[in-house]
């Protein structure tokens, strides 16, 4: 039978695109690590557009906030970026602790501290270790998951909990720190430059790495600005801004550490500033650990902020008018009624919290700045013109956490 | 930090009348009426050097104490030279809560408007693609408003319901 020229039914305005090809990525796929999905346009092997489709785990955090109180949101806050989960609570109470006017007490500060920068060690572990991992380096990976383990046994040995700690709560802690988690994190502090070292002579150098990962998704500085882009991201793209020294919160203004910064801005940029801040925060958790400061973990019992041990709960009669008017949903804190926005740098970027109170031990409303949610945005302009298998790289770069994503 | 030169800008633009300023701890918060803001904006980002929008969001003051209008939408804006911030509030209401963009400002707001308009249903006009950004194209309500119940209004309205005889 004789060829015969088959009539093109598409319509006159897509007629000259008809050769390209759109690919559906996600929602579930290796590369994406989380849920979360893609609809990229392709010609040949090039993306020419790139549209994110969000919300598979929208659960409706921020409408959780406005239910439960102070103490309790904070599981729900854990669970939004749970790669670093102790950090998010940090953030979350040091918004509401700016929200009440409390002072936390020293140690309190100091441990809070560590925790924060062990969980930007965590994350960066994960994120470095799986970068590579969709690029086929699977060595690295192994190396990074190996440490993080030991970053759990820290958490675990401080609040119980290894995955969602909830260890933080207002006015202090769940509960003081024991020599167990000392020697736990001087042993981290002492261990973990053999396998950053490991990691960084894996990857840093690596021909194949360094080939999938320069001049890939670049992100200048002008855009990092205009798009919103915080933390790691906007660092590597030259951005010199770090809430730790800027805004300084907890600690950091006693202890002396370096902001890491690149100027390329593409995914080896990237990942060599979380490379650096890795090393950094090790500088600071050295530090702190060495100048742990003695006395309580919790503001004085005379603020009326925090729940009083079993002890004074059960044998005394302050310790228990105490917890009562904590527990009652119609007592608790004496909140003002105001809003208020704070934010801590975590290891994705600035993530913020804007309360507004009105007068009860709840928020009236409790909004979540998502790092991952400003960084997912960009993803279109970064993938733009690049083939499809920079997509997982430059995914890899950006470290979305799709339950932060989405909340 | 000290805001006054950011003050002066907003005086000369917009005059002394048009705004509102307030503080709490350190959010320095600055209160312009809905048909002001794109201007308040405007001047903020290109005569103080307003370069970066960290945040936008909204809330519904519907059941708030001594509240007037029934959303407010929060502007975080950050200076990156200088890090200073400043909170741009303004105020909407039922029945056409509405607001110009300020994509053409900071692309940064994309998602954040989306999100708000996704959450509160107040529409950002000039916007380039305003859909529903977390919950499914169909979905009716606006989950983040007061008078939206914590645990839903049950099933959506077209959730497939496949009859135990058909499957």
């Amino acid at each position: 039978m004789p060829l015969q020229e088959v009539e093109s039914f598409v319509g006159e305005e897509t007629a000259d695109k008809d050769f390209l090809y759109t690919l559906n990525f996600g929602p579930q796929h290796p590369a994406t690590h989380t849920t979360l999905r893609l609809i990229l346009t392709l010609d040949g092997e090039t993306v020419i557009r790139a549209v994110p489709d969000i919300g598979y785990l929208h659960s409706g955090f921020e409408k959780l906030g406005e239910d439960l109180d102070f103490n309790q949101y904070v599981t729900i806050v854990d669970r939004m970026n749970y790669i670093s989960p102790i950090a998010n609570e940090i953030a979350w109470h040091h918004v509401v602790e700016k929200l009440l006017g409390i002072e936390i007490t020293p140690r309190c500060r100091y441990i809070r501290t560590i925790m924060a920068e062990i969980a930007r060690i965590s994350d960066h572990l994960l994120n470095v270790g799986t970068a590579a991992l969709d690029l086929g380096a699977f060595t690295a990976f192994l190396y990074a998951f190996y440490q993080r383990e030991k970053c759990y046994d820290i958490y675990e040995t401080a609040a119980g909990q290894r995955f969602h700690p909830s260890y933080t709560r207002v006015g202090g802690l769940m509960a003081d720190v024991t020599d167990d988690w000392i020697r736990k994190v001087r042993d981290f502090v002492v261990g973990f430059p053999k396998a950053h070292s490991d990691i960084s002579k894996l990857l840093n150098k690596n021909r194949i790495f360094m080939d999938r990962t320069q001049g890939i998704g670049v992100l200048s500085r002008e855009d990092a600005i205009n798009l919103s882009v915080t933390g790691p991201l906007a660092r590597a793209s030259g951005v010199v801004r770090d809430l730790r020294k800027d805004e300084p919160y907890l600690a950091y203004s006693e202890l002396d550490f370096q902001v890491v910064c690149a100027k390329e801005g593409d995914c080896y940029a990237r990942y060599m500033v979380r490379m650096g801040e890795m090393l950094e925060s090790l500088k600071i958790i050295q530090q702190a650990i060495e100048n742990l400061p003695s006395g309580p973990v919790n503001v004085d019992i005379e603020g009326k902020a925090v729940i009083p041990d079993k002890s004074a709960t059960y044998r005394s009669i302050e310790g228990l008018i105490q917890h009562f008017e904590l527990i009652m949903t119609n007592r608790q804190w004496k909140v003002p009624v105001e809003e208020v926005y704070g934010a801590n740098e975590t290891a994705n970027g600035e993530l913020g919290f804007y309360i507004v109170a009105d007068g009860t031990g709840r928020a009236y409303r409790a909004r979540t700045r998502p790092p991952s949610f400003i960084h997912f945005a960009i993803f279109p302009y970064l993938i733009e013109g690049h083939l499809i298998s920079d997509v997982p790289a430059i995914l890899g770069s950006l470290n979305i956490i799709a339950a932060e994503l989405d909340r | 930090m000290d805001h006054r030169s950011t003050l002066s800008v907003l005086r000369s633009q917009l005059g002394e009348q048009a705004f509102v300023t307030s503080e709490f701890r350190d959010n320095f918060r600055i209160e312009v009426p809905a048909e002001r803001v794109l201007d308040a904006l405007l001047a903020l980002k290109d005569q103080a050097g307003f370069d970066m929008l960290a945040e936008l969001t909204a809330v519904d003051y519907l059941h708030y104490p001594n509240a007037r209008d029934r959303y407010g939408v929060v502007y975080c804006l950050l200076n990156t030279t200088t890090g200073e911030r400043v909170f741009v509030k303004t105020f909407v209401n039922d029945p056409d809560p509405c607001l110009p963009s300020v994509f053409p400002l900071w692309k940064g707001a994309d998602w954040l408007e989306r999100e708000v308009y996704d959450m509160f249903g107040i529409v950002f006009e000039g916007h380039p693609d305003l859909r529903r950004i977390l919950l499914p194209e169909g979905f009716r309500s606006y989950p983040l408003r007061k008078d939206y119940p914590l645990r839903g209004r049950l099933e959506r309205h077209n959730f497939p319901v496949i009859p135990r005889a058909e499957s």
